[in-house]
């Protein structure tokens, strides 16, 4: 028979002595699902993907064996070298257009939203919840030759008939500023949010007026978040094919698009893994960087 | 509208024994430097601050005492600019400063959580102030020098705040406050985060740097005693309203309002009426019947007729032998409750025919006298050691003195 226990005292009729095993074990047995989870998602095709790439491959039959060949790496590098710098330049510049469209918002929301802050919070998500390639298919219908917005701008003879903007680098950076928004105002929102309004009291009481209280405290306060922004942004800004493929047309072919025609297209396995290997070592590169100068502790806090 | 007969209306009768009172707070000769003028500050529809008038002299540590919400914050707040009021003038030396960005005020403020910049060193944070001002750099670093000494933290300037103790950090928010040799510092509850003996140590440590820099301290607490070690006059607020205002003595021997006499120390107080009033002496028949008699200067104006409760302190009271001569003093018979040795003396609880308890501190010198639980004692004090104050009205002082 099991033992009544009283609400507010545990175990307080008799108490039972918990194996001290199940004590020890506990903390291993609840985070063997995320465990399993990093393990069989993360860990293995990590090192299926490292060896892919240390393979070689027949272009013919698509056929791979292993031979340890590290030439793969500086190869593909070389070789998609324009394609790399052109996927630098658009994330570059998708990011930097979103700090600048989202540091207001955030800050707006952070200082001046009082009690709707999560009801603006929400509207700033509400279209990322429709899928990313319909949002970015939508963009197609937006900026497509004869659509309304370019069409418009003809039909006013504010730009030239054959003007057009989709299948150029600048539907492309339109899109990724788009589709990552969120990406980067939510950490500003959170870095400007968790600011001590005391210490912004502190800046007015000495001497400083707003303008100096936003260059000195608020902007400083929000390094972290304009940090954790630029990294969230621009590394999956950086590798995507989907933004190039729908709006980007033929030319400036970002280094996602080369990666998923490697696998898919030429069946160039090994290729393919190195770029993705090149890829995921400039993204650890951004993260160290962070943790260097701000610390691995903001990293938990913001990313 | 937040009409200004709304809060003439709930100005109420304490408010009016003050102003009318007779310790005015013995102004020296000294100028006023901070006036306020009929100040009130209502939130959305709740009085914090009502019709509030004060002087504050030049070079005086003033504070403000009072429980949370009694409207000493918002004060405070008003007159570093953070908050307008909703009518009245603030005036500044002479100047009307009501409407004014705190940042072109000549005030600074100690806040409670010190409210360091957690993204600039020592020195960047005591300098602050002093670079929005555009001083020329070696005057920065010098003054920056001295003001670190004497808060007593020299060569700390290239550390962080997070790396000082709770005291080190108020020692740099009041140097980042002092180094802009403010007309008036205001002090924001500051040692509310430090433990008790460290409390003690910076309550001399302020009052030694008040004296050296000869600054207004403006200094807002909830504890009764900090007030009292440290200021040259202070003012009890309740409900938004001062009730009391002096030097700690005046305001300690001599309270206007109940709340004043159990806010600021403990208090005896009894129910009575006044019987008689003459220039000198004034005699009140309390609930049991005894007759006290009290100076009359300690009788609030305006009192004569109606109920009052006169007081005294606990350590005021001696016990004394049957057949000891009382002389020119009030007494009253009782039988022992509670006796208590709390090693620097005793503290009774003595029971009054009529059920009322007085309690009593005798010190520790050695006398083998002291009565014990259950005996008979007879309580005396002197007369001039008697007030009578406002009774309150409503709600039990204990329910709001917890802070």
């Amino acid at each position: 028979m099991e033992q009544p226990v009283l609400a507010d005292h545990p175990g307080g009729l008799t108490p039972r002595r918990r194996s001290s095993w199940g004590k020890r074990l506990a903390p291993y047995l609840l985070s063997l699902p995320a465990g399993l989870w990093l393990l069989l998602l993360f860990v293995i095709p990590l090192f299926m993907m490292l060896s892919m790439s240390l393979k070689t491959c027949s272009p013919a039959s698509g056929a791979c064996t292993m031979t340890w060949s590290w030439g793969e790496l500086p190869h593909v590098v070389n070789q998609y070298r324009a394609q790399f710098v052109t996927s630098l330049e658009f994330a570059a510049v998708a990011t930097l257009i979103d700090l600048v469209i989202s540091y207001p918002i955030a800050y707006w929301i952070a200082f001046y939203g009082g009690r709707k802050k999560n009801f603006f919070l929400i509207m700033l998500l509400v279209p990322f919840f429709v899928s990313f390639v319909i949002r970015t298919l939508v963009w197609q219908f937006i900026l497509s030759d004869n659509g309304f917005f370019i069409g418009f701008l003809q039909n006013h003879h504010l730009v030239s008939q054959n003007f057009h903007v989709l299948g150029t680098g600048f539907a492309v950076i339109a899109g990724l500023a788009y589709n990552y928004l969120p990406f980067t105002a939510l950490p500003l929102y959170v870095a400007l949010e968790r600011i001590d309004r005391r210490v912004l009291d502190a800046a007015y009481d000495l001497y400083a007026n707003r303008r100096n209280a936003f260059l000195r405290v608020i902007v400083p306060l929000s390094i972290p978040g304009v940090f954790a922004a630029f990294l969230l942004t621009f590394i999956p800004a950086f590798g995507d094919y989907v933004n190039q493929e729908i709006l980007g047309g033929t030319a400036n072919t970002m280094i996602g698009t080369v990666i998923q025609d490697l696998f898919l297209a030429t069946s160039d396995y090994a290729g393919g893994a190195s770029l993705s290997i090149v890829l995921l070592l400039i993204s650890l590169v951004g993260i160290w960087f962070y943790a260097r100068v701000l610390g691995s502790r903001s990293i938990e806090e913001y990313l | 509208m937040v009409g200004h007969g709304y809060i003439q209306s709930v100005t109420n009768q304490a408010a009016q024994a003050v102003s009318e009172s007779k310790v005015s707070g013995s102004a020296p000769d000294r100028r006023a430097i901070v006036q306020i003028q009929g100040v009130s500050k209502l939130f959305d529809d709740s009085v914090a601050v009502n019709n509030l008038t004060l002087d504050i002299y030049e070079g005086e540590f003033f504070s403000l005492l009072g429980p949370s919400g009694c409207g000493k914050t918002t004060t405070l707040r008003m007159l570093g600019g953070f908050e307008e009021p909703t009518s009245g003038r603030i005036l500044l030396g002479g100047k009307d400063v009501t409407y004014l960005a705190p940042y072109h005020r000549d005030v600074n403020t100690v806040f409670q959580s010190y409210a360091l910049f957690p993204h600039l060193n020592i020195f960047e944070n005591v300098a602050f102030g002093l670079r929005r001002r555009h001083i020329a750099k070696s005057d920065v670093a010098r003054r920056v020098g001295e003001i670190l000494e004497i808060v007593d933290l020299p060569g700390f300037e290239k550390r962080r705040a997070s790396q000082l103790s709770g005291g080190q950090q108020q020692r740099v928010a009041l140097a980042r406050a002092l180094i802009n040799e403010p007309t008036l510092l205001l002090l924001d509850e500051p040692m509310s985060a430090l433990d008790a003996k460290l409390r003690h140590q910076m309550q001399i440590e302020l009052k030694r740097i008040q004296t050296q820099v000869g600054i207004t301290f403006l200094y807002v607490t909830h504890d009764q005693e900090e007030a009292m070690t440290m200021s040259d006059r202070l003012a009890v607020m309740r409900h938004g309203v001062i009730e009391g205002i002096g030097s700690p003595k005046d305001i300690y021997d001599s309270p206007t309002t109940e709340f004043v006499a159990t806010f600021l120390g403990a208090s005896n107080l009894l129910e009575g009426q006044v019987t008689e009033s003459t220039e000198a002496t004034t005699t009140v028949r309390v609930a049991g019947g005894a007759v006290i008699t009290l100076p009359t200067e300690r009788l609030p104006r305006g009192l004569s007729g109606s109920p009052v409760k006169v007081g005294v302190r606990p350590e005021k009271i001696s016990l004394i032998a049957s057949g000891v001569e009382v002389g020119r003093r009030n007494s009253l018979r009782g039988r022992v409750l509670v006796s208590t040795f709390t090693g620097v003396g005793n503290q009774y609880i003595i029971e009054l025919p009529d059920e009322t308890r007085i309690t009593v501190y005798a010190q520790n010198i050695g006398d083998d006298t002291a009565p014990r639980s259950g005996e008979e004692a007879i309580l005396a004090w002197p007369v001039e050691h008697t007030f009578a104050v406002v009774p309150m009205a409503g709600a039990s002082i204990e329910a709001e003195s917890e802070s």
